[in-house]
């Protein structure tokens, strides 16, 4: 029970933080057609700003001000880069993308070094919150949380009521008549590229000390906010919450309950003394899957279902 | 006679020249050099057929290229120990293509039917699975230590026993002629035409008639076929194959030859490698930022050449066959921008190399060496010398820029009059 509980906890975090990716890029990607191949570099942005912040003036400063330094420079990037690619289409788009998260991982690098940067959660939130059967929780996982499910309802008060939020709404489903209508589509994409880098930067800050604040962050975790936006379905959000929380929970569960899954081979005749290749297979784990499972599951989906589970339109 | 020389003309010199080669190449090093490039040029071919003939922007093509490199290497291992049948090790590279054609099928089946971002994030994701499955599969793939092999087994038929480089260079040299010309026939074939209709508009070839799925599929098989075919070289090549063989990184590394060279032009996935290895070889040594260059050059690229540095050449075709003479009007003005372009690319380099300096370095020494001068970088004089080279090119360049189009296009309106009249 407490391995469920505790799990399920973990897994619910882990996917609150890339729903805060995912939010993002599936905004910029129903939007604008650019799958933002960077848009996990901008969360890693959002921790070396946050660590370099703090270093000087604290945390909470950080909490406000790295994020929007990331939407600043996610809009500059849009204005001045993908802007004027625009005009090659997709492909051009797409591998400029690519090519700025190899960039900004080397300058990250130049600047910060290729070490993780010792960017640490903050003293006044370093204590356990609850202990329950013996298990420590600490009080930053509870912030995280706070501010994640913050952020989330923030995002959808914004899309839902707000008159910016309608126009992207209308721009989402019909951009020439938004453009027809008299509204700046090009600045509509400025700002919801910076917006959704800026969000990204939120959960650089908040999940930069925890999951380790390194040159390889972005490349480990931009795959997965792939996976998040194609199972939810492009452009949905409720489907990017869902497919987050999803694949936040199955990584975890997977990884500690870590379940032989001897049985289901053996049903296929395989022997328990098996050699060679098959031994690999006699001796598979879910917490050994784990990495595999996603990407599975981005691929049947695109195969079998490209619009995702709550999309409207296909990939 | 002079027909002959005019078809095969190319073929033959690029024969000689490989052949030539090890005579004034004796450097260990760049013979190594020269055996990873004619890898490369197989690959960054099979990779273009997918993007530039068949307008299909993968991810994952590093996937075959590896699994049959790691097919190979146990193959080799194999055949040393006497549990498998000998195959002659100039064959196995057919081997290696026929893993790769495998694979190709399989996956090229499921990924095909649509292009675009569909296909691209499919890619994707076989790239992602199979690099987490080389730490799952330990029998096969040996986790982050890859698979270790060795080319020299079996009989020495001719006394060649790969075991010198210049031995495996002919080898290379010779699979990559072949693949080269094999799949420059298939460009001018119907079916390489189809690829480029494909590519171009996929509505189009569905109402008269043809399965866009079809074609795409059996142009990816194909493609895998030959980067099969490279793999099996890699292998051959440096004995051993790791993990990082079938990742992003080395699908990236292809698309990112490609683009540079030039995706829309048959030579220029060849220029790209060629140009790619060369400054991986030589530069990777001399400065950190390497990798940063390269970014940074695959990001001009995309955003202004479209064609590549072979569509830049190309662009200028028509000039040299019709009235090479009005190259002198452009010498001027063309020096003028690649001039102002050099100026600020050395600027940025030595903002970037100083920042490179002071952020690795391991003592507190501050004294370095840029362009072969001594200078202290924690000092201004250097950062602001840089910073103004690159303003100075920067502006030059705006100025410039328009002068080196005008010329161009005053040569190529003289051309177009040259052909009316």
């Amino acid at each position: 029970m407490e391995v469920f509980l505790f799990s399920m906890f973990n897994g619910v975090l882990y996917g609150m933080l890339l729903f805060m990716l995912a939010s993002g890029l599936t905004l910029i990607f129903s939007l604008m057609g650019v799958l933002n191949f960077a848009h996990a570099s901008f969360f890693m942005l959002g921790a070396y700003f946050a660590y370099q912040i703090s270093k000087y003036v604290g945390f909470w400063p950080a909490l406000v001000f790295a994020p929007l330094l990331v939407g600043v420079v996610g809009a500059a990037v849009e204005r001045y880069g993908l802007r004027p690619v625009h005009r090659f289409g997709h492909v051009a788009e797409l591998l400029f993308t690519f090519g700025l998260a190899f960039v900004m991982e080397e300058v990250i690098q130049m600047i910060w070094g290729k070490v993780p940067v010792p960017y640490d959660v903050p003293a006044a939130l370093n204590f356990a919150a609850f202990t329950w059967r013996g298990l420590d929780y600490s009080a930053y996982r509870l912030f995280m949380l706070v501010v994640s499910v913050g952020i989330f309802v923030a995002l959808f008060l914004f899309i839902a009521k707000t008159r910016v939020g309608l126009m992207i709404q209308a721009a989402l489903s019909h951009p020439q008549m938004v453009q027809s209508l008299g509204h700046d589509v090009p600045t509509i994409f400025m700002w919801t590229f910076g917006f959704g880098c800026a969000l990204a930067g939120i959960a650089g800050v908040i999940g930069g000390n925890v999951l380790g604040t390194e040159p390889a962050m972005a490349i480990t975790l931009g795959p997965i906010v792939f996976v998040v936006i194609v199972i939810g379905g492009l452009g949905s959000l409720w489907g990017a919450l869902i497919a987050a929380l999803f694949i936040g929970i199955m990584d975890n569960m997977a990884i500690s309950y870590d379940i032989a899954l001897f049985p289901i081979f053996a049903m296929f005749g395989v022997e328990r003394e098996a050699e060679g290749i098959m031994r690999d297979l006699v001796d598979l784990t879910t917490g050994g899957i784990a990495p595999v499972l996603p990407y599975l599951l981005l691929v049947l989906m695109l195969i079998f279902r490209p619009r995702g589970l709550f999309g409207t339109r296909d990939v | 006679m002079a027909g002959i020389l005019q078809r095969w003309g190319v073929w033959i010199a690029a024969a000689a020249v490989i052949l030539v080669m090890p005579v004034f190449v004796t450097s260990g090093f760049y013979i190594t050099m020269l055996n990873q490039m004619g890898v490369l040029i197989i690959f960054a071919l099979a990779y273009n057929m997918l993007l530039g003939q068949g307008g299909m922007l993968s991810f994952g093509h590093a996937v075959y290229f590896g699994l049959a490199g790691y097919t190979v290497a146990h193959y080799l291992n194999g055949i040393g120990e006497e549990t498998l049948p000998y195959l002659p090790v100039s064959l196995i590279p057919i081997m290696g293509g026929a893993v790769g054609l495998f694979f190709g099928v399989l996956i090229g089946f499921v990924s095909t039917r649509r292009a675009g971002t569909t296909f691209a994030m499919i890619s994707l994701g076989f790239a992602e699975m199979v690099t987490a499955l080389t730490l799952v599969v330990v029998t096969f793939f040996n986790g982050e230590e890859g698979i270790q092999t060795d080319r020299w087994v079996g009989p020495e038929p001719l006394g060649i026993t790969f075991g010198s480089d210049v031995q495996v260079y002919y080898l290379i040299g010779a699979w990559c002629l072949i693949a080269t010309a094999a799949m420059y026939a298939l460009t001018r074939t119907p079916f390489g035409r189809m690829c480029n209709a494909v590519r171009d508009n996929p509505e189009r070839v569905q109402f008269i008639g043809y399965s866009t799925h079809r074609i795409r599929w059996l142009a990816f098989s194909l493609s895998s076929f030959f980067a099969g075919l490279a793999g099996a070289l890699h292998a051959v090549n440096v004995e051993h194959v790791g993990f990082e063989t079938v990742g992003l990184a080395q699908s990236g590394l292809v698309l990112f030859m490609v683009w540079i060279g030039g995706a829309g032009i048959f030579m220029g996935p060849i220029l790209g490698a060629i140009l790619i290895t060369l400054l991986n070889s030589n530069l990777s040594d001399f400065t950190d930022a390497w990798y940063l260059y390269l970014g940074l050059l695959f990001m001009t690229v995309v955003m202004f050449a479209r064609n590549g540095l072979a569509g830049l050449i190309v662009m200028h075709e028509p000039i040299w066959k019709i009235k090479i003479g009005l190259f002198q009007k452009m010498i001027v003005p063309y020096a003028l921008g690649i001039g102002s372009t050099l100026l600020a690319v050395a600027g940025a380099i030595g903002i970037i190399e100083l920042a490179y300096f002071m952020s690795t370095r391991t003592t507190a020494e501050t004294i370095t060496h840029l362009y072969w001068v001594e200078i202290d970088a924690a000092g201004p004089v250097p950062w602001i010398a840089s910073a103004a080279a690159l303003a100075a090119g920067f502006a030059a360049c705006t100025r410039t820029y328009p002068i080196m189009a005008a010329s161009y296009n005053g040569a190529i309106a003289e051309v177009k009059a040259l052909v009316a009249s």
